[in-house]
């Protein structure tokens, strides 16, 4: 077990080696078939993994110590349960499809650039393996923080790009800004129960030897971190930005898998969450107003890519509002099903601006179902999924988040279902402007429309069946279901909570938010089906359209305050106050320096040579100290 | 012997270099003779050494007494290492004299070995002085336009600090039960608590200029600024952390109860510190001053890990003395081959390093990432464990000196963006070929950050036996 873990970790990072340093050797192709090679390799040894786990069970395995001193000890520790081996299938095996997928989409890159690229991308897959396999918080930091660095290098991949590189530096600062609450969590944990190992943390022993304050301390300060990591209110601002990285980049960290890391290190940890009352309902209101913002927002954006991002950010809501009403596996559910169709809508984005030649507006789209049929199907199983229609994936876990949402208080289903409805409207607005309809490019561009090549639409395809099956793993009970994948995390979460509704009540709550969702749609497709969004005239639509002005917020609020300060300590209290307090005593000697200053002559050898003769004649103290005794007896005395 | 000749080494060969006039002669003197220090260092820090000891000024029972625990090993080493590192990767400068530049350059390392090896106060002082002086010609000569208003204030500063100290040492001395400079003696010293209190502030201030902490920091922008550079590197590579080190081996030990009741005045300035000088960072134009004040920001942190007195932070401190050296200087490294290649060093006229030289920006990007301390780097370590130090003392100083974290990010990857990124600025475009020296020491110094950030342990073996004896009167 311990070779198949450690190699699961190691083939990505020897694909980053290997390309990173090879990055002027190889050609394209070496370097296409070797990292997606070693993520295939990896997602092989993945299966063999959860296959391991499913008879044997969770195993933990030792590596070497990470920090070893007399009072205080990190093992360098990796785990495969229940909930890591999930993760591992879903992070390596969407993983090697947008590899494969990327080979073809960075195709028009130089050698070195395309090198560079895949090295990113497999450091990434190394970091978030480590993410969810380590044994403790602190090896959970460091894929936390090293998902943050390969962000920050793919979305300034293209680095010439002003823009780019301020998006990266924001989604690294915001993220930091979480960071910071995990970290200081990791410290709250350290101090009150002297380990971070999960085996020792997550125990009703400890939950004992901590107080409420303690547990709910912990619990916010973790969550600080999620909401860096997983876009929340009020660190979510980074996300959207992030589109400014290669397409598959987007499917790949900023849908399927790093920003749900959030979602895994509250799973994780549930039985601290579960423990603070207070702290779930903020996880909960922080989520389903996540989601909400989001939505609205979506609603009025025209760039493919930053529809798509908001939807992340709303959907990535939902999954928290699951966590705040205690649905974990629910909110697993939620995430494996959106890793499929978010993935698969940004790599069909992805085709969609191939085709079009980097344009990324949806209003200069229209009609491409002719021209890309494969990617036309693949986005619209994707749409059908999201917008929770039967029998697709998005349904049964977006349902089985409201449902546990609604027991636990029915406000937050009925704003989930508000939310359901936006989410439907926006996806087919998206759609239909982007698919149906007359074509509104450039003649050049219409002339060039092609589908995009079998690297590209396999993945499509693969991701599309997944998309509109994916339901199957999650089936309640009521439908006659088994539901495989509650009972696959009851070693994580615990025993399958029955939710305390009737089964009419289910029905009629299922009915009531498929019923909603699917008019969204259908309002969607015929109020776009002719024409494309125009300009906003409407305050209201100006105002989403322009994103609720958070980011001229926090501009204004918050960045220009702290750039003001920083001039104010630099020019005024650095160089007028402190500076002129030393130099002001500093001229005062100077000016009685000024006597003495004959003896300099300014040749340095002199100086050097007095000094040698100084040090030589200390050294003969050592055996005749006749004159420094006198000197020193006098100060003495 | 061994840790005599390790002392002796760069001494003989700084007189030696006085009679080499030639450049190139020079300068493989100098590096052949760091390169035998480093490798005594190694052999100290990895296999051990047994302590030196001699008669010296018999009349006032000063004795030369050298002797290396873990916390010296691990300065030794951090000197071993930069020296020749910094010969190598500035040997294509245009330097002046540079057999006298170099003879200097090695008169200080042999103050620097001297002060963290003597085991006696007197001789700690005596090395003390040794190493700043050199640096003192060093900067009033080499440095830019204006080095002699500069390092007069530098001067005047770190010796004020000086003699402040050497009065405390007489203090304490006078009240030694056998009148002895041996640190064992010193600390067994009879003081009164007002004479604890005063040799502690005396003390104190000597190394709180060193390090510095916040507000006695203005000499080192200016100093870092107009140094040449490889003297700027030896700067805030090794001689800061003369500052630190006093603390550790001399302040902390000797005055307890005086150290401990100021806990809260020292951990609190040094946090203020911490967070000024990182917005100041954010500010800066110049790469030099950007570099100097990050580093300010990073000393400040260890103060105040060592002044919780947990030793949790202390094995930090220890962890990240060595690491900050090695980052610093990778950082330098760049800095010079950027101004002696362009001819500025202001960020606004620079950008589009990683079009003009990949391999020079991924190393930047490298030691960047290294400055702002992510996990599998070495500062990681250092910081997650002074920051734990920190929040055990009180997790609000913790959580406000956490903010540095995120202002570290900020003034970090401005600095890498208006350097690297961009299209080619005119500045960048008249950058030649890479130069090769320099680069295969930043290769050479990221392996070390990346070894000792994955595997700590390397550096935790060496340091350990000093935490037992800190604390301990």
């Amino acid at each position: 077990m311990k070779l198949i873990i450690g190699l699961i970790v190691l083939w990505p990072l020897i694909g980053f080696l290997f390309n990173g340093l090879g990055r002027n050797i190889w050609s394209k192709k070496v370097i296409a078939y070797n990292a997606t090679g070693f993520i295939l390799i990896s997602f092989v040894f993945s299966v063999l993994a959860f296959l391991n786990v499913q008879s044997n069970g969770a195993a933990t395995v030792h590596f070497f110590d990470f920090i070893n001193t007399a009072n205080f000890k990190i093992p360098f520790d990796l785990k495969v349960d229940a909930l890591s081996s999930l993760f591992l299938l879903v992070i390596t095996g969407v993983g090697s499809l947008i590899h494969l997928y990327s080979t073809a989409y960075m195709k028009e890159e130089e050698a070195p650039h395309y090198a560079r690229y895949f090295a990113y991308l497999n450091l990434f897959v190394f970091s978030m393996l480590l993410l969810v396999l380590g044994d403790n918080y602190v090896i959970m930091f460091i894929g936390w923080e090293g998902v943050g660095l390969c962000s920050y290098l793919l979305i300034g991949y293209w680095f010439t790009n002003a823009t780019y590189n301020y998006a990266a530096k924001k989604a690294f600062v915001m993220n930091r800004i979480g960071d910071l609450g995990f970290l200081l969590a990791i410290f709250w944990l350290i101090v009150k129960l002297g380990t971070v190992s999960y085996g020792s943390v997550l125990t009703a022993q400890s939950l004992a030897k901590l107080s409420t304050t303690d547990i709910t301390a912990i619990t916010l300060l973790l969550f600080v971190g999620a909401m860096g990591k997983s876009a929340q209110i009020p660190l979510y601002t980074w996300l959207p930005d992030a589109m400014a990285g290669p397409t598959p980049v987007s499917a790949l960290i900023h849908a399927a898998t790093m920003v749900t890391a959030g979602i895994y290190m509250i799973t994780r940890s549930n039985l601290l969450f579960s423990a603070s009352e207070l702290t779930q309902h903020v996880v909960a209101i922080v989520g389903i107003s996540t989601a909400l913002l989001a939505a609205t927002i979506a609603i009025k954006q025209n760039d493919i890519k930053k529809v798509l991002a908001y939807s992340t950010v709303s959907q990535l809501g939902y999954m928290f509002l699951g966590l705040g009403v205690g649905a974990y596996s629910g909110a697993v559910f939620h995430v494996i099903t959106h890793a499929f169709f978010k993935a698969l809508l940004f790599l069909g984005a992805g085709s969609v601006i191939h085709a079009m030649h980097h344009e990324q507006d949806i209003r200069k789209m229209g009609g491409l179902k002719a021209k890309l049929p494969i990617t036309h199907l693949t986005f619209l199983i994707g749409c059908i999924a999201i917008a929770g229609v039967p029998p697709f994936s998005g349904f049964f876990s977006k349902d089985e988040i409201l449902a546990a949402a609604f027991a636990k208080n029915p406000i937050y289903w009925g704003l989930g279902v508000v939310g359901a409805a936006m989410t439907a409207f926006y996806m087919f607005r998206l759609y239909v402007t982007t698919f149906l309809g007359q074509f509104r490019g450039t003649q050049d561009q219409a002339h060039h429309l092609h589908e995009s090549p079998s690297a590209m639409t396999l993945p499509l395809i693969i991701l599309a069946v997944a998309s509109a099956i994916a339901g199957a793993i999650g089936i309640p009970e009521l439908m006659g279901g088994h539901h495989w994948l509650s009972h696959q995390l009851i070693p994580i979460v615990g025993e399958v909570k029955e939710v305390a509704l009737s089964h009419s009540t289910e029905w009629a709550l299922m009915g009531a938010s498929v019923s909603i969702a699917v008019i969204a749609l259908l309002v969607a497709i015929n109020r776009y089906k002719r024409q494309a969004d125009d300009e906003p005239q409407t305050a209201l639509g100006k105002f989403l359209y322009h994103k609720w002005y958070v980011d001229e917020l926090y501009e204004n609020a918050i960045v220009q305050p702290l750039h003001k300060l920083a001039g104010f300590l630099k020019e005024i209290i650095e160089k007028n106050i402190i500076d002129g307090a030393v130099n002001g005593t500093g001229k005062l000697v100077q000016f009685s320096a000024r006597k003495i200053r004959l003896v300099q002559n300014g040749q340095v050898g002199y100086y050097i040579l007095f000094t040698v003769v100084g040090i030589i004649l200390l050294f003969l103290c050592w055996f005749n100290d006749v004159a420094i005794i006198r000197f020193f007896n006098n100060l003495i005395k | 012997m061994l840790l005599l000749s390790t002392l002796c080494i760069p001494f003989i060969a700084a007189i030696i270099l006085l009679f080499v006039k030639h450049n190139e002669k020079a300068n493989y003197v100098a590096i052949a003779c760091s390169g035998v220090t480093m490798a005594l260092a190694f052999n100290i820090a990895f296999n051990g050494a047994t302590s030196f000891d001699a008669n010296w000024i018999l009349s006032i029972n000063a004795r030369f007494l050298l002797s290396a625990d873990g916390l010296a090993k691990i300065l030794v080493l951090l000197t071993g290492i930069s020296f020749p590192a910094i010969f190598i990767a500035t040997s294509k400068n245009e330097i002046k004299n540079r057999n006298q530049f170099l003879s200097l350059m090695l008169f200080t390392q042999t103050g620097l070995l001297g002060v963290f090896l003597a085991g006696d106060a007197l001789l700690f002082y005596f090395f003390w002085e040794l190493a700043l002086i050199p640096v003192y010609f060093l900067c009033s000569i080499w440095g830019g336009e204006k080095r002699v208003a500069i390092t007069f204030k530098f001067f005047i500063y770190t010796f004020l600090g000086s003699l402040l100290m050497l009065i405390g040492i007489i203090l304490v001395y006078t009240n030694t039960p056998d009148h002895s400079f041996l640190i064992g003696s010193f600390k067994s010293a009879l003081l009164t608590k007002g004479q604890q209190l005063t040799a502690f502030a005396l003390f104190f201030t000597a190394f709180a200029i060193k390090m510095p902490i916040f507000p006695l920091h203005t000499w080192q922008p200016d100093a870092y600024e107009q140094s040449p550079t490889p003297v700027t590197m030896v700067l805030s590579a090794v001689m800061v952390k003369m500052g630190l080190y006093g603390v550790m081996r001399w302040l902390l030990p000797l005055f307890p109860a005086a150290s401990l009741s100021h806990a809260h005045f020292v951990v609190t300035l040094s946090i203020i510190g911490v967070l000024y000088a990182s917005f100041i960072a954010i500010r800066q134009d110049d790469v030099k001053r950007l570099i100097a004040y990050s580093s300010i920001a990073h000393i400040g942190l260890m103060s105040a890990a060592l002044f919780t007195f947990k030793s949790i932070g202390v094995q930090g401190v220890m962890i990240q003395l060595f690491s900050h050296g090695i980052n610093v200087l990778g950082l330098w490294i760049i800095a010079d081959i950027i101004e002696q290649q362009t001819g500025t060093r202001s960020m606004k006229a620079l950008g589009g390093l990683a079009k003009k030289q990949p391999t020079l920006a991924i190393l930047l990007v490298g030691f960047a990432f290294a400055n702002i301390a992510l996990p599998l780097t070495n500062a990681f370590v250092g910081e997650f464990l002074m920051f734990n130090a920190i929040f055990q003392f009180s997790p609000w100083m913790a959580a406000f000196a956490g903010v540095s974290v995120v202002l570290a990010a900020i003034y970090t990857l401005n600095m890498v963006q208006k350097i690297a990124y961009g299209e080619v600025s005119d500045a960048i475009n008249k950058m030649q070929l890479p130069n090769k020296n320099a680069q295969s020491i930043l290769i050479v110094l990221l392996v070390i950050v990346f070894v000792t950030g994955v595997y700590p342990q390397l550096l935790f073996n060496i340091s350990s036996d000093t935490l037992q004896q800190l604390f301990v009167k």
